[in-house]
């Protein structure tokens, strides 16, 4: 079937004609490019949105106390609650559901580490062993804090990879030097990276000995737990806590202001939700860019016949069947649409992965790329509707009469 | 060669119908130059497109080379056209982005002949009507006389039966168009039968005779007595 010859016939057609080769090809590169583009943009505000939920875990629920604002049992509005040891030891011994769980100990003032001549501002979390599952942080050297720490009150830190850049910067091994922590010295017992870089400038201490060193008695500030729940039951679980938590600090259990909540796997589902609604958008607009190309390109072929009506006519009194004019027009329709299309999809392909060298790193659009699948699909649906464009106009041709076409106008 | 009995061609144009073939009886013989003469609305472009295979027509009989022309369709008409008959139209109809090479060697790609081969033949025609070294120039790069020429050398390149002019030389000057009419004598005389529309009397005169149309009928046949007359067999 394969004919040089005829190939060679269309080629040189199609060189000689170079405007209309290029505007009917650049109109199919230009629909595949913006396919492109548009559903890699797509695919990065997945990324984005899945990326940030990665980074701490998606299960987790955080709370901590505030002050009532209902009267209850007799006491006025206005009471200060607040959380103790005992609380997660109680939560942590007898609520079900629970997988992780950790406290938190607010270091407010003094959060000056220095190490020999260096020193800098860090975040420091005093917490227990479990917030490492809860943040999601990834062990580079050493531990992170452990029960024992927490027992003995060790004055033990692990260092985010930042913090180790900003006060180690003559390559010594941190692990198992000592860094201050408002003057008193802390062994560094483990250094860490996170998926969310400004995390990266934390120090984690034990929670019990941040207590000791500011005389904080056994208060904490807040609790984080994490579950292998869904949706709802993690909803219920919630409900649990707050009736469990009002009951021993004695709240209205309907007082928001006692006791702040954040579930986040509300929050993902929002998300969720969201990114559905911008995957039917993309799909959508997706389907509107194929069918704003194909009838480009089929208004273009009618163009193109229309054009060529004369020299169809001179083919066809010289001796050109009416097979070959179907032929050659469907052939030329079929090699522009498909180089064309080939020609957007690289360069569609080529400028995401130029974005997303260029693009600087943030937690919204990341790694914008393209399904191979999808993209090589809509390819070839422009192409075989651009094929099908064509036929009818080719059709219509191959019934012109010569007479007709060769007419003096 | 040809043989038209009682010929009838109307054109429908919605509810108007125009009877422009009244019933043609003509015959032509094999190495025959003939003219068809008339005034415009006569019915001679109609006959030559009846006579081509360009058209079709209503009833009555065409016989050409003692084959029934009759509904036809489109490819069979392509192949007869191709191998039967050449075409010479007044504004020559050559194909703008081709190079006169590739124009006259058209015909024979829709033949398929190799590539090589119909180019060989397309400069050997081109040298001919004296237009070799005018291969590579595009229609527009060349004067009115020389793309008639090209027209002939395509007509020609396919070795037809008949070559059909259409009003040959009304696009060209009087001297170009007896240099034209010369050639499609020369053709004449190479055995080929040549069949010329016009209303140019000093053409039609250059012919063996003229078929004088008024109306869709043959009003005349006038014969030419003159040198060029050759005998018809």
């Amino acid at each position: 079937m394969f004919d040089l010859d005829k190939w060679q016939e269309i080629l040189g057609t199609m060189s000689k004609n170079r405007l209309r080769t290029f505007l009917t090809g650049f109109s199919v590169a230009w629909g595949i490019f913006m396919l492109i583009i548009l559903l890699g943009a797509g695919k990065g505000l997945q990324n984005g949105i899945d990326n940030q939920f990665r980074e701490d875990a998606v299960n987790t629920i955080w709370f901590g106390a505030g002050t009532t604002s209902k009267p209850y049992k007799g006491m006025q509005p206005g009471r200060r609650i607040n959380f103790k040891n005992d609380d997660y030891d109680f939560l942590r011994n007898s609520v079900e559901g629970i997988d992780k769980i950790s406290a938190r100990y607010y270091l407010w003032q003094n959060r000056v580490v220095s190490y020999k001549k260096e020193y800098g501002v860090f975040d420091l979390i005093a917490c227990h062993p479990d917030f490492s599952y809860i943040e999601n942080v990834t062990l580079m050297e050493g531990r992170f804090i452990n029960k024992i720490d927490i027992k003995k009150r060790r004055k033990v830190v692990t260092m985010g990879i930042r913090a180790k850049e900003a006060l180690f910067k003559n390559g010594q091994e941190p692990l198992g030097e000592y860094v201050k922590i408002n003057g008193v010295p802390f062994q560094i017992v483990g250094i860490f990276s996170d998926r969310t870089e400004r995390d990266e400038n934390r120090f984690y201490l034990p929670v019990s000995t941040a207590q000791m060193i500011t005389n904080g008695g056994t208060n904490i500030h807040n609790l984080t737990i994490t579950s292998n729940l869904n949706a709802e039951e993690s909803e219920q679980l919630e409900k649990d806590l707050r009736t469990k938590m009002a009951e021993r600090h004695r709240f209205d259990a309907e007082d928001k202001n006692a006791m702040w909540m954040w579930n986040t796997i509300k929050e993902y589902k929002k998300f969720s939700n969201m990114f559905l609604g911008i995957q039917i958008f993309v799909s959508v607009i997706g389907i509107f860019t194929i069918i704003a190309g194909v009838v480009g390109v089929s208004n273009i072929m009618i163009i193109v016949v229309n054009e060529r009506t004369k020299e169809i006519g001179i083919r066809k009194a010289i001796g050109a069947t009416p097979k070959s004019v179907v032929g050659m027009i469907i052939f030329e329709s079929i090699i522009i649409t498909g180089l064309a299309g080939y020609i957007g999809l690289l360069l569609g392909i080529g400028l995401l992965e130029l974005l997303s060298g260029i693009i600087p790193k943030n937690d919204f659009f990341v790694n914008p790329e393209v399904n191979f699948t999808v993209a090589v699909l809509s390819t070839l649906i422009l192409i075989v509707a651009g094929t099908f464009a064509g036929l009818m106009p080719a059709l219509k041709a191959s019934r012109i009469k010569p007479v007709v076409a060769l007419r003096d106008e | 060669m040809i043989k038209l009995n009682k010929l009838h061609k109307s054109y429908v144009t919605g509810h108007n119908s125009l009877h422009v073939l009244k019933g043609i009886s003509l015959e032509i013989n094999e190495g025959e130059l003939v003219s068809i003469m008339g005034a415009s609305g006569s019915g001679k472009s109609t006959l030559l497109n009846v006579l081509g295979i360009l058209d079709g027509y209503d009833s009555g009989e065409y016989h050409l080379n003692s084959m029934l022309i009759r509904d036809i369709n489109e490819t069979k008409a392509a192949y007869l056209r191709n191998r039967m008959i050449g075409f010479v139209f007044q504004s020559f109809n050559l194909i703008s982005f081709k190079n006169s090479l590739e124009n006259v060697a058209l015909p024979l790609y829709y033949q398929g002949v190799s590539r090589r081969k119909r180019n060989m033949l397309a400069m050997e025609y081109l040298d001919k009507v004296g237009l070799k070294d005018w291969w590579s120039h595009l229609p527009s790069e060349l004067s009115g006389g020389q793309k008639q020429r090209i027209a002939i050398a395509r007509a020609l390149i396919s070795n037809p039966k008949i070559i059909l002019a259409d009003e040959p030389t009304g696009a060209l000057d009087s001297v170009t168009s007896l240099e034209v009419m010369d050639m499609l004598r020369t053709i004449n005389q190479n055995g080929i039968t040549v069949i010329i529309v016009t209303h140019e009397h000093d053409i039609a005169a250059r012919t063996q005779r003229s078929i004088i149309l008024k109306d869709g009928i043959i009003e005349n046949i006038v014969y030419h007595n003159h040198k060029y007359q050759k005998a018809v067999s």
